[in-house]
């Protein structure tokens, strides 16, 4: 029988149980209620306590089950374990049955269940990073076995070349070695970083000294959710207008001042990247500066100093710590971003200081090693988590960072909106 | 050493100079992010719009014995390099299926090359002289017009520019999106439920908030490697399907649900707990009766808002191997299948100009919806926001 034939046999034959489990114990609770004997949950409580009895256990020795057989590969007939958690279904039922009691808590015992179910749900977060974490480092691993860990973190040469035929065992006499040095593609990351930070971190603070300390009331009500419709773009919509719109323009004004530029040079997807952080960077900087006492700026202002001197040695340096921490998550979002890159960035490691030059980056390399064909013996293939490792560790402790010191800021002026 | 009265006003004037120059300073930036904005919309509205109108051909179709065995039999020769080879394609199956069409002529209104399309729109095209001649001519007989794109909307992807639509994709999006939904919610609100109202607060609770205030923050293509490696390597989800998809996005997603329940749950006032308390609900009959319900306008915004962010991401989907060429809507959580998103990165590779206009298509409505998305999530905010 096919699997998804067994799951609505199961699923069909425990609904089924459950109904009656309901309607058995309802009955009877109210049976025993009738007789004159005061109960300590109501019906419908012990009702649901025996659809718990009858489906929990079954669901429990299925999954278990299905766990061994998919994952562990034990020998376990599919129709058995159908029956087997059928008949663990039937025994709930009855042990359900029986707890029918006068002097039993059904309530409670409901109570200890979801309590239990949403515990688990908290821990599937949890599950999640380390799902992360396991999949990354155990896929790098197998790729520092193939090659040094100092070579990927110093070699400047990235060349997987004929790692993928090497894999499948057609390796040709004489074809150059793979080599996975990874500093080309930070340098390529970085540069795009920067120059999107050159975009961002300007305007977004700009626009949010702005919006927090001169904009009238109706203006900052309309501009900030305005500014959030950039964050709200996919990025492979940016990658587009990086590569359609932008590139061109930065190759003709680079021609005009007698540069040669790439099409897939690094400025356009870096400008563009950084249009689409100034949200970031705004946002979270407008909510700081607002959270700036005003009796700081009482004071300043009370001392004769401008609005603008208040504002650049009083407001800012205070805010500091905040606008610190949303640049240092906007530079993680940007380490991170992959579509605009992917599309508009070029596909050569090239390390070089010049922007206008094709360079690629991390993320690229990460797709272009894991679309198409994959072979999970091949070094290229796995040289994606171990580029995925460094980029998680990098993102990781930024954000920590960033945590720490919007912390320190909420500490400081007791903000708790932040 | 005292300043003169001239100078300290003189001072003072520069003073305040430099306060205004502050604010047209800080003005001109938050115009030039608006201006950003307003390039970019204007930017895909002019590229993508033509997407919308499709060149169409009147053309005497000729069911001879030829058109059989090879559809451009039946058209006149120098017309039927302007009509698109899909359609010169189904002639011969329409034959075999109605056979008493064999013989018979008739005149219709088909799908246009490309070419001619792009011309008649005045992009850059590959037609010669003598074609474009031909064109014009038809033109002013008006047997070429350009017409409402339905192609577009009802097919799918396609290596010919004027058959290729977005059908597929959407249906793939809405299964995706399905399966993201159905796993992101419950898990979602409950992690949220358990840590607002249940969990004692001690080092482990904290350990897990750390940790989703950190998931928001990876980077989406590492959730494509856990997809990868986990989902479809240890797990056996089949590749490319919305399932593996849907599953991937969902972990993406869960913060953003689980954060915005959070701030739901939590702007429920006490003194609703304490009364349901008071007359002697448990504390899950508190929650299920009274913090949930009142909280739901919060949630249903804050699940409105991730889906519509996990409605836009591609990158992991890409590493899930959801970008392949998918010419039919398929049905089923398992069958390969590709998304918004991934159709229009999949066109922006395509080396034919015409796809750039598909593209950009594809892009107006991706927004579209995003917009309509978030559009709605505000307004159930503003229609149910409850001031306390």
């Amino acid at each position: 029988m096919q699997t998804d034939q067994l799951l609505s046999l199961f699923g069909g034959v425990l609904l089924l149980l459950g109904l009656i489990a309901f309607f058995l114990g309802r009955a009877k609770a109210a049976r025993v209620r009738a007789g004159g004997t005061t109960m300590h949950a109501q019906p419908d409580q012990y009702a649901w306590f025996a659809v718990l009895a009858t489906a929990g256990p079954a669901i429990a020795v299925s999954a278990v089950g299905a766990f061994l057989l998919l994952l562990l590969e034990v020998e376990i007939p599919e129709l058995g374990l159908l029956a087997g958690s059928l008949a663990v279904a039937a025994i709930g039922l009855g042990l359900g049955m029986r707890q029918v009691r006068p002097d039993f808590h059904a309530r409670k015992a409901i109570e200890r269940v979801i309590r239990g179910a949403l515990l688990t749900a908290a821990l599937i977060s949890i599950l999640t990073t380390f799902g992360i974490l396991i999949s990354i480092v155990f896929e790098a691993l197998r790729f520092f076995q193939m090659h040094s860990f100092w070579e990927f973190i110093t070699g400047t040469v990235w060349n997987p070349g004929a790692s993928f035929l090497a894999a499948a065992g057609r390796a040709e006499e004489g074809a150059s070695a793979a080599q996975f040095g990874s500093l080309p593609l930070f340098a390529g990351t970085f540069m795009i970083t920067a120059i999107a930070m050159l975009v961002a971190i300007p305007v977004g603070l700009l626009a949010a000294i702005y919006m927090a300390e001169f904009a009238p009331r109706g203006v900052r009500t309309l501009a900030k959710p305005t500014l959030e419709v950039l964050a709200g773009i996919p990025t492979v919509v940016y990658g587009f207008f990086a590569a359609i719109t932008v590139a061109p323009i930065i190759v003709s004004i680079a021609n005009a001042f007698g540069l040669d530029a790439a099409f897939n040079n690094a400025v356009a997807p870096g400008i563009v990247m950084g249009i689409m952080i100034i949200p970031f960077i705004s946002s979270l900087s407008d909510d700081v500066i607002n959270s700036v006492p005003d009796s700081m700026r009482q004071g300043a202002l009370a001392l004769g100093m401008t609005k603008g001197e208040t504002i650049r040695d009083v407001v800012l340096p205070a805010a500091l710590p905040g606008i610190i921490s949303a640049s240092l998550l906007a530079v993680s979002r940007a380490l991170g971003e992959t579509m605009i890159v992917v599309m508009a960035a070029g596909m050569r490691p090239n390390l070089t200081a010049n922007p206008f030059e094709d360079m690629t980056t991390v993320t690229v390399r990460i797709v272009a090693a894991l679309t198409g064909d994959l072979e999970f013996e091949s070094a290229e293939t796995l040289s994606a988590f171990a580029l995925g490792l460094v980029l998680f560790a990098v993102t990781l402790s930024l954000n920590l960072v960033s945590v720490l010191m919007i912390r320190r800021f909420r500490e400081k002026y007791r903000v708790n909106n932040l | 050493m005292s300043q003169t009265f001239d100078e300290i006003s003189a001072q003072l004037r520069r003073r305040h100079r430099r306060s205004a120059r502050l604010k047209w300073v800080s003005m001109g930036a938050l115009g030039l992010a608006g201006l950003f904005l307003l390039w970019f919309f204007s930017d895909m509205l002019s590229k993508g719009l033509p997407a919308f109108q499709q060149a169409q051909i009147q053309v005497e179709v000729d069911y001879n014995e030829n058109a059989a065995r090879m559809g451009r039999a039946a058209l006149d020769r120098d017309l039927s390099r302007l009509v698109s080879r899909t359609f010169e394609r189904m002639i011969p199956v329409q034959m075999r299926e109605n056979p008493e069409l064999l013989g018979s002529k008739e005149t219709r209104w088909v799908l246009a090359d490309s070419e001619v399309d792009q011309y008649l729109k005045g992009h850059r095209h590959k037609l010669n002289d003598a074609q474009r001649v031909l064109v014009d001519e038809l033109k002013a007989e008006g047997r070429v017009e350009l017409r409402f794109n339905t192609t577009f909307f009802t097919t799918g992807d396609s290596k010919m520019p004027e058959a290729s639509g977005i059908l597929s994709a959407a249906v793939g999006t809405i299964m995706t999106l399905l399966v993201t939904l159905a796993i992101a919610f419950p898990i979602g609100v409950m992690t949220a439920v358990y840590l607002e109202e249940f969990a004692p607060d001690n080092r482990f609770t904290q350990l897990i908030e750390i940790n989703i205030n950190n998931l928001a923050a990876i980077p989406s293509i590492l959730f494509g490697l856990l997809g990868l490696a986990i989902f479809i390597n240890v797990f056996g989800v089949p590749r490319s399907s919305p399932l593996v998809g849907g599953m991937t996005l969902a972990l993406m997603t869960l913060p953003v649900i689980i954060i915005a329940t959070r701030t739901a749950l939590r702007s429920v006032p006490d003194a609703i707990r304490h009364a349901a308390f008071g007359v002697g609900c448990s504390r899950w009959q508190v929650v299920r009766d009274h913090v949930l319900p009142l909280a739901m306008p919060g949630i249903m915004t804050g699940s409105i808002i991730g889906l519509a962010q996990a409605m836009g991401e591609t990158a992991p989907l890409i590493i899930v191997g959801m970008v392949a060429f998918i010419p039919d809507v398929s049905a089923s959580l398992t069958e390969a299948a590709t998304v918004l998103p991934a159709q229009v990165f999949t066109w922006a590779g395509e080396p034919e100009k015409a796809f750039v206009e598909k593209t950009a298509g594809g892009i107006l409505v991706l927004l579209a919806i995003l917009i309509f998305l978030n559009a709605t999530a505000v307004i159930l905010r503003k229609k149910f926001e409850r001031r306390w």
